[in-house]
């Protein structure tokens, strides 16, 4: 009962579009996955069925063993009820390549809305919870501060930490350093790695190599909408069986080696 | 309560109702003769360097438009006249009163208008050796009429739907006489339901057309 | 010319003239809030994922806007007691048809000012497991009121200057005082001047207050 994601055969279509063509995947407790592929692959449309800001076309999602959604009576089409959806995006967090903060609330603030407005929580509980998940990314001394006065890195640690306050059971990383300059992706790599050696399942959606061979414990190609090739790191990224999977790294080695020194990977 | 509407009856009185239309597009005609060279003139005096005049400018189209038409159109017609000696019918007053605020509105269109051309082709017609009135006339308002055309309009149906006010002094325009046609055929809710779907008919197909226009006279920038 | 000001009568009437501006301020508060209220709905309705609810928005704008609103209070006023059966008086039929009025208007400037915020606030709204309202209220709508507050006081203030309209159905607001004043003391001069110094004044203070409040959103980044 460690399996926290199970994905079966799922499809998304957009109009004539057929983006994800029969995904099936298995997340484990713990686990942190990160998915690679081109772009127009459908790596970003699979993370984002996941928490279903795209609704899924077809197939079947289960997580921490309940499957999303009712059976209509097309086969494989499921319907999704507004409240479930709600809770459920609640236990799974995001975080976003546009970080997305909410510029109108203080850095603490934008920690606390979540905790406070759908947890329940008093104003003081979920301050604590805040500052607690600010530490935990390296930037409890933002908390008052708006976001604006951020830089890119700090706002993106931010907004880990608004997803982690909801204390979700596994969180969804979009392109979250692609948005960065280069000097700032370090810092956020380095949250990223720490929460996933904390025990975090994750799912990672990145074009940074060096995280992917460092951090992950396994390692999806994604091509044409389907799961092209899976395996270990040191299989996929050194090894890799699929002619597509050679070239899409040999493109993507040009920029950014896999290092295989630990406490390098976060300043690569 | 099951209501029996009836049109037949406001149909059979529709001569009032289109002399009244008639009025409505006379006033409404006044009414942008007046705004036109007073909104203009007012911008320019905005746009003076002499801070009197602008100060002056200012004054006028705060007071116009901080004041509600119908206020305007009693003090036009109830006060004024005794205050200055003169006679004004209901159209006079009406027209001018509408004619002068909504000059006071446009002065801001224009105003708009002509401080978005560039400082350069003031300039550049100067040194043509063109005079205030040409650079006006050739360069800047050309420029500046396409960029005010689409709030231009909204003012002007603005206007449109402003002459009904007229009303609450009796002049004969469609509310007027859609009064006097609601109370000779005790069918009040069917003439004013004819009289919005006039406002609304030329309202929106106006619209509708400058729409178009706007769409076929786009010039790139 | 050379008329003779005397405003003291006014201090002779003032229970009546307070009783006209506490109509006023009544009709105004009314309609600023029920048009709101209107435009929220109809503005969501407009960028609604369901065709069907985006026409009902567009509707209710096109229709509302492009009719007089004097036209709009004279229907209701007729048509309220005739559909309804009951007579519920001037003041009903202006707060209805300024309200339906004012917020054809609004629902344009908040779809607007919620369209100016990123979808990716929405998203990470949607993200931490908010729902549609929430997402709104906690949201979307605090960084929209940023764009919203300029264009939402002159709406206000519009509001404000159309309450006078309801004069014409004897709802006793500040208009209908002097009116009444006006004719028992033959002082229109004076009467019609101080009506106009009240909305001036009272727009004066709305504009301030707007001012302190775009001043205190912009506080932050």
């Amino acid at each position: 009962m460690d399996e926290v994601l199970r994905v079966e055969n799922l499809h998304k279509r957009f109009g004539l579009l057929h983006v994800l063509r029969g995904i099936d995947l298995s997340v484990h407790k713990g686990e942190t996955i990160v998915i690679l592929g081109a772009s127009g692959s459908g790596k970003s449309t699979l993370l984002r069925c996941l928490n279903f800001l795209e609704m899924p076309s077809e197939g079947r999602i289960t997580i921490e063993g309940r499957l999303v959604g009712r059976e209509t009576g097309t086969p494989g089409v499921m319907s999704y009820g507004t409240r479930e959806l709600n809770a459920l995006r609640a236990r799974v967090g995001m975080v976003f390549q546009q970080f997305n903060l909410f510029p109108h609330m203080t850095v603490e603030g934008n920690v606390m809305i979540g905790p406070m407005k759908l947890r329940g929580m008093t104003e003081e509980t979920a301050r604590t919870l805040a500052h607690d998940n600010l530490r935990r990314v390296g930037i409890l001394e933002k908390a008052r501060e708006y976001p604006a006065r951020l830089s890119g890195g700090q706002q993106q640690r931010v907004a880990i930490a608004r997803a982690l306050a909801m204390e979700p059971t596994m969180m969804l990383f979009d392109e979250a350093t692609s948005a960065l300059d280069p000097e700032l992706v370090g810092e956020v790599l380095l949250s990223m790695r720490r929460l996933s050696e904390e025990g975090m399942t994750m799912l990672v959606v990145t074009h940074e190599l060096g995280f992917a061979y460092n951090v992950a414990d396994r390692v999806i190609f994604l091509e044409g909408g389907m799961v092209h090739e899976e395996g270990t790191p040191q299989e996929v990224l050194q090894n890799p069986k699929q002619e597509r999977t050679r070239e899409f790294l040999r493109s993507h080695t040009l920029f950014r080696l896999p290092d295989p020194a630990p406490e390098a990977a976060g300043h690569s | 309560m099951e209501y029996q509407w009836d049109f037949a009856a406001v149909f059979r009185h529709g001569d009032l109702l289109i002399e009244g239309a008639k009025g409505t597009f006379a006033l409404a005609g006044m009414a942008i003769l007046i705004a036109f060279p007073i909104g203009l003139l007012v911008a320019l005096m905005r746009l003076s360097r002499l801070p009197v005049i602008a100060w002056f400018a200012v004054i006028y189209t705060d007071l116009f438009r901080a004041s509600p038409t119908i206020v305007l159109i009693y003090w036009f017609y109830f006060a004024f006249p005794l205050l200055v000696g003169v006679d004004f019918n209901t159209f006079t007053a009406v027209s001018l009163t509408l004619g002068l605020q909504t000059g006071a509105y446009m002065a801001e269109v224009f105003r708009g208008g002509i401080q978005g051309v560039k400082a350069g082709q003031w300039q550049a017609a100067k040194a043509l050796g063109m005079g205030l009135g040409r650079t006006l006339r050739y360069i800047i308002l050309p420029q500046a009429v396409r960029r005010m055309v689409p709030i231009f309009f909204t003012r002007l149906t603005e206007l449109f739907k402003t002459t009904s006010l007229a009303a609450a002094i009796s002049y004969t325009e469609i509310v007027q006489m859609a009064q006097r046609t609601a109370s000779d055929t005790f069918r009040p809710i069917e003439t004013f339901t004819v009289v919005a779907l006039f406002f609304f008919t030329v309202i929106f197909t106006a619209s509708q057309f400058v729409r178009f226009a706007e769409r076929r006279f786009a010039v790139p920038e | 010319m050379g008329h003779e000001w005397d405003f003291a009568f006014l201090l002779g009437q003032r229970d009546f003239i307070l009783r006209g501006i506490l109509g006023t301020f009544g009709l105004a508060i009314t309609c600023v809030l029920a048009g709101m209220a209107l435009g929220l709905v109809f503005a969501a309705a407009r960028l609604s994922r369901f065709a069907a609810l985006r026409l009902l928005g567009t509707c209710y704008v096109e229709f509302f806007r492009n009719i007089p609103v004097l036209v709009q209070i004279l229907w209701c006023y007729f048509a309220i007691p005739i559909i309804t059966g009951a007579q519920p008086g001037p003041f009903a039929a202006a707060a209805t048809a300024v309200s339906l009025y004012a917020g054809a208007y609004m629902t344009e400037i908040f779809r607007s000012g919620i369209q100016s915020v990123e979808k990716g606030q929405w998203e990470a709204a949607r993200a931490i497991g908010f729902g549609y309202l929430a997402q709104m209220r906690y949201v979307v709508l605090p960084q929209a009121m940023r764009s919203i507050t300029p264009p939402l006081t002159n709406q206000v203030m519009e509001v404000v200057k159309t309450t006078a309209i309801a004069s014409t159905i004897a709802y006793g607001e500040v208009l209908y005082s002097a009116k009444v004043l006006s004719d028992q003391e033959f002082r229109p001069i004076e009467s019609y001047t101080a009506v106009g110094v009240f909305f001036i004044v009272v727009l004066a203070l709305v504009s301030a207050a707007s001012s302190l409040l775009e001043r205190r959103l912009r506080r932050h980044g």
